[in-house]
């Protein structure tokens, strides 16, 4: 599965979308439309955060996994699970229980994705320390770094230049089991994953970096998996290897707060793609003065709010913290960390991805904006989304663009009406076009 | 392309509004990032200006392919001595502009850093209008 090269982590189902424009509402970049009663992406503009998923009633929006029997075209399969995955089951499965499924599910070993937390911090102490493009924005959340390319190319050079946890836990592995076996052979490593910006990380990762990641498991579906055997007390008869060590850091590092509190300089933690977007703003009008460190995460509640999760994001969050409490701020692997992974924690410049609206000729580019905005002015602003955009201005660059018609307003579609100048078929016709044929049929 | 801003003197939860606008405006043309810094920085600064020190402004962005230039008129109390005004550290802003984050006697030497053109034209009593030109 290694060979599939995904350029995003989402895709529209078109036989089970009903077209209801719930995802076109919340997309940070505008990037859905509605047209013959389907949501279209535009997957230049796809930053996978997710949102559109939260919001569709019909599961239409679908998560490009990997498929869970591939693991076994592996010998040895390593599975790394994110703390967010404990923290979801009732407090009677302890670690162990679900360890013991997961390796009756088909792993050969499972080990904690924050084990290399550890080391990770003490590289981005120094980082932050000799940085000079301040503030350093964390590179942990796959879908603030796509943000950044996306909306705020000016910043790429803010991005922490070095891999998140799972990645370099992931290098971990790999090394190890080459020093060990002399070749890679027969080595698989997965990953449950929280979100959909893990999934398009691992397969097209940014920063001039290759992932040593084999599939992306999609937490949703293996957590059903490990319930259902856990209550249906599946005996437990060949025990994965468990690596469990880790630390409290490492426990809290996925919560709000948990990267930044081991950042020795002067940090903000901000979570919730609303606020995200608002701080990358002020970053970029030099209005956020003396902060050296910038944690953000675009869920709520960071990856305990991630969109593949089951359960309350406070409650799992609050689980996370109780556990922290109960464990020491350092494990035993951490000097192996050190010896195998110090050399590979550093990734490039992560590159702009740019978002193009008009023209790449600027001169085309401001005539078409200049149209933009009369046009504009005649529709309503209500951004009512009856013409398939999520807005009456994406709407005008949509026509400027030749992608849409001024008729797919309704205001004035029924203003032409009115004056006679298209018929009442015409203007069916042309809802049709948008939300679909036979959407005025009663079902 | 031509835009236009009224400012208010004092109200600071507002500035910043024309330059974030610009910025949206800037990025959706295509126009290099660093360029973009630079114009928004410079208006940012310069619309800050209006709100701390004088009564009312009115801003004129012109964009074309070459560049952007912006006209930042005010009506207020002008500036007696434009030379010490462009030093660093300067500032006559009052102690309540300061306590909000405002004031440091950046703003006129760091407009200055970040455009290719800028000119000063102040009557004391009267008012001041900058003209700062970017080019892409």
């Amino acid at each position: 599965m290694e060979e599939v090269l995904y350029h995003r982590a989402l895709e529209i189902v078109e036989d089970v979308c009903v077209g209801c424009a719930h995802c076109m509402r919340v997309c940070p970049t505008e990037a859905l439309r509605v047209r013959g009663g389907k949501a279209r992406i535009h997957p230049e503009w796809c930053v996978d955060c997710g949102e559109c998923y939260r919001v569709c009633p019909t599961r239409a929006i679908r998560v490009r996994d990997d498929d869970f029997s591939k693991i076994f075209d592996y010998k040895h399969r390593v599975l790394l699970v994110p703390t967010v995955f404990y923290a979801q089951f009732g407090s009677r499965y302890s670690r162990d229980n679900i360890n013991g499924i997961l390796g009756m599910l088909g792993f050969t070993e499972v080990c904690p994705v924050e084990q290399s937390v550890d080391l990770l911090m003490d590289e981005v102490n120094d980082y932050v320390h000799n940085s000079k493009n301040k503030p350093v924005i964390s590179s942990f959340c796959p879908a603030v770094t796509r943000l950044i390319q996306v909306r705020f190319p000016s910043l790429v050079d803010n991005v922490l230049q070095l891999l998140p946890p799972l990645e370099l836990s992931a290098q971990f592995y790999k090394r190890r089991y080459v020093q060990e076996n002399g070749n890679d052979e027969g080595l698989g490593i997965f990953y449950i994953t929280p979100c959909i910006g893990k999934i398009a990380a691992v397969k097209s990762p940014v920063g001039g970096y290759t992932s040593p990641i084999h599939g992306v498991i999609n937490m949703d579906y293996i957590y059903n998996k490990v319930l259902l055997a856990l209550k249906n007390r599946v005996d437990i008869v060949s025990e994965p290897l468990v690596k469990s060590s880790l630390s409290s850091k490492g426990i809290l590092y996925p919560t709000t707060g948990g990267e930044s509190v081991n950042v020795d300089a002067k940090c903000l933690a901000v979570d919730g793609l609303a606020s995200v977007i608002d701080i990358l703003e002020r970053v970029e009008n030099e209005e956020l003065k003396g902060i050296d460190f910038l944690e953000l995460r675009v869920c709520d509640e960071s990856c305990a709010g991630g969109i593949l999760l089951f359960g309350n994001r406070f409650m799992i969050s609050d689980k996370m913290k109780g556990y922290a409490a109960t464990i020491p701020d350092v494990h035993e692997l951490v000097p192996e960390y050190k010896k195998y992974c110090s050399a590979v924690v550093h990734m490039e410049r992560v590159e702009p991805r740019s978002l193009v609206k008009y023209d790449k000729d600027i001169e085309v580019a401001i005539r078409k904006m200049e149209s933009a905005r009369e046009l504009r002015k005649v529709f309503p602003g209500i951004d009512c989304g009856a013409c398939g955009a999520p807005s009456c201005t994406a709407h005008a660059e949509d026509v400027v663009k030749g992608l849409s018609d001024v008729n797919a307003c309704i205001f004035l579609r029924t203003k032409y009406e009115k004056r006679g100048e298209i018929d009442s078929d015409e203007a069916i016709k042309i809802m049709e076009f948008i939300w679909g044929k036979d959407r005025f049929e009663k079902k | 392309m031509y835009f236009e801003y009224f400012v208010e003197g004092g109200d600071f939860t507002n500035a910043g509004y024309a330059s974030s606008q610009i910025k949206k405006h800037l990025k959706e043309l295509g126009v290099d990032p660093s360029v973009i810094k630079r114009s928004v920085i410079a208006l940012y600064e310069a619309e800050v200006n209006i709100v701390a020190h004088a009564y009312r402004g009115k801003i004129k962005i012109f964009i074309n392919k070459n560049g952007v230039k912006m006209l930042l008129e005010d009506e207020g109390p002008g500036i007696a001595d434009v030379g010490l005004a462009m030093k660093k550290g300067f500032s006559t802003a009052s102690e309540a502009v300061r306590e909000m984050g405002f004031g440091a006697g950046m703003g006129l030497p760091n407009i200055n850093e970040n455009s290719d053109s800028f000119n000063i034209d102040t009557v004391v009593g009267k008012g001041t209008t900058l003209e700062i030109i970017i080019n892409f």
